[in-house]
């Protein structure tokens, strides 16, 4: 018994193998998305100053821990998925009434302007960042979005676009419980 | 000749540097040690390029707070322990051992340990094959071979008859 088994070794071990190859190709498997080591930490320490010409102030440590729920999303007027995810993100606000802070992310301060007068702005505060703010967050490119909770503790991370399905599944049901 | 000064370009080449002259530190003894520590950080955004080789704006910011935190005095294990509080063990391009990287660090030795005992074990099977009793000498072949006609003699001598 034991010796058939034995044959049956060489078809576990291609099974296993053409498993992890399957996994690899799966094309819902996106290898540039990297947990970020974030979750649950503080917010880092940064201070940014207001974008010229935005009528919205800037943004530093001190205004993420009001004993508020909010949202910072990092993005740029150079940045298409950050266009894609605009909408979504005003419709998002408006919904739950969750203040929006913006990072704006190494852009000219009259692109981000002309931009935000084009389409629109959902954001309370915007910090103008010329680069180091992102990577006190762990923040690899633009658009990324955090959750922080009313102690200032970051609860959650996305990296890309915040499609409506990510929006309906783990943002509006971790909004709803961090607040009660 | 053609020929030769081909080669001779071709041993000109040298690898693209990313680092920028701007970048780059007054000391050299820190911009050596900045320049070693480089070669071991993930640009995060690239296919296993690190942050010395590649172009990328983030990139360029790490290398230069690489060379910050190295001129206000951190050792090279306390900028590596920022990055990696910020971007995870992601960010560095050789895995730290631990628990969890184990199999990736022992597994082909682990592999290699399998094949051996495998190897053993066949050799072990073919030696204990030749201990077998010897074959039997001629007289006993001869005997065996009579014996055995006798049966068959027996058996069908009835059946005949």
């Amino acid at each position: 018994m034991m010796r058939r088994l034995l044959f049956l070794l060489p078809v576990i071990v291609f099974a296993v193998i053409a498993g992890y190859f399957l996994w690899g190709l799966a094309p819902e498997r996106d290898p540039r998305d990297v947990p970020t080591a974030m979750i649950d930490k503080p917010v880092p320490d940064f201070d940014l100053a207001a974008v010229p010409g935005l009528d919205v102030p800037g943004l530093a440590t001190a205004d993420l821990a009001g004993g508020e729920v909010v949202m910072v999303n990092f993005f740029a007027s150079w940045c298409v998925p950050c266009r894609a995810e605009h909408e979504f993100l005003s419709a998002l606000t408006e919904e739950t009434g969750v203040p929006l802070y913006g990072i704006n992310h190494r852009d000219k301060a009259e692109d981000a302007v002309a931009w935000l007068a084009e389409l629109g702005n959902p954001y309370t505060r915007i910090g103008a960042d010329p680069g180091r703010a992102a990577v006190e967050w762990g923040v690899t490119g633009v658009p990324e979005t955090f959750i922080v909770d009313g102690s200032g503790r970051i609860r959650w991370h996305h990296r890309g676009p915040l499609v409506p399905e990510i929006i309906d599944r783990e943002v509006e049901p971790l909004i709803e419980a961090l607040r009660s | 000749m053609r020929a030769l000064l081909f080669v001779f370009t071709l041993l000109l080449a040298v690898p693209a540097l990313a680092v920028e002259p701007g970048e780059m530190l007054d000391d050299p003894v820190l911009e050596q040690r900045a320049r070693a520590l480089s070669a071991e950080i993930r640009c995060v955004v690239c296919q296993n390029e690190s942050i010395d080789s590649s172009n990328a704006e983030i990139a360029h910011e790490l290398r230069v707070l690489v060379r910050e935190r190295l001129v206000a005095g951190d050792s090279d294990q306390e900028v590596l322990d920022y990055l990696v509080a910020r971007y995870g063990d992601f960010v560095l391009l050789r895995p730290p051992v631990k628990p969890s990287t184990y199999l990736l660090w022992f597994g082909p030795f682990v592999i290699l340990l399998l094949g051996v005992v495998a190897v053993f074990v066949y050799f072990r099977r073919q030696r204990a094959a030749a201990a077998l009793p010897p074959a039997l000498s001629i007289e006993e072949e001869t005997r065996l071979a009579r014996l055995l006609a006798e049966d068959a003699a027996k058996e069908e001598g009835p059946g005949k008859a």
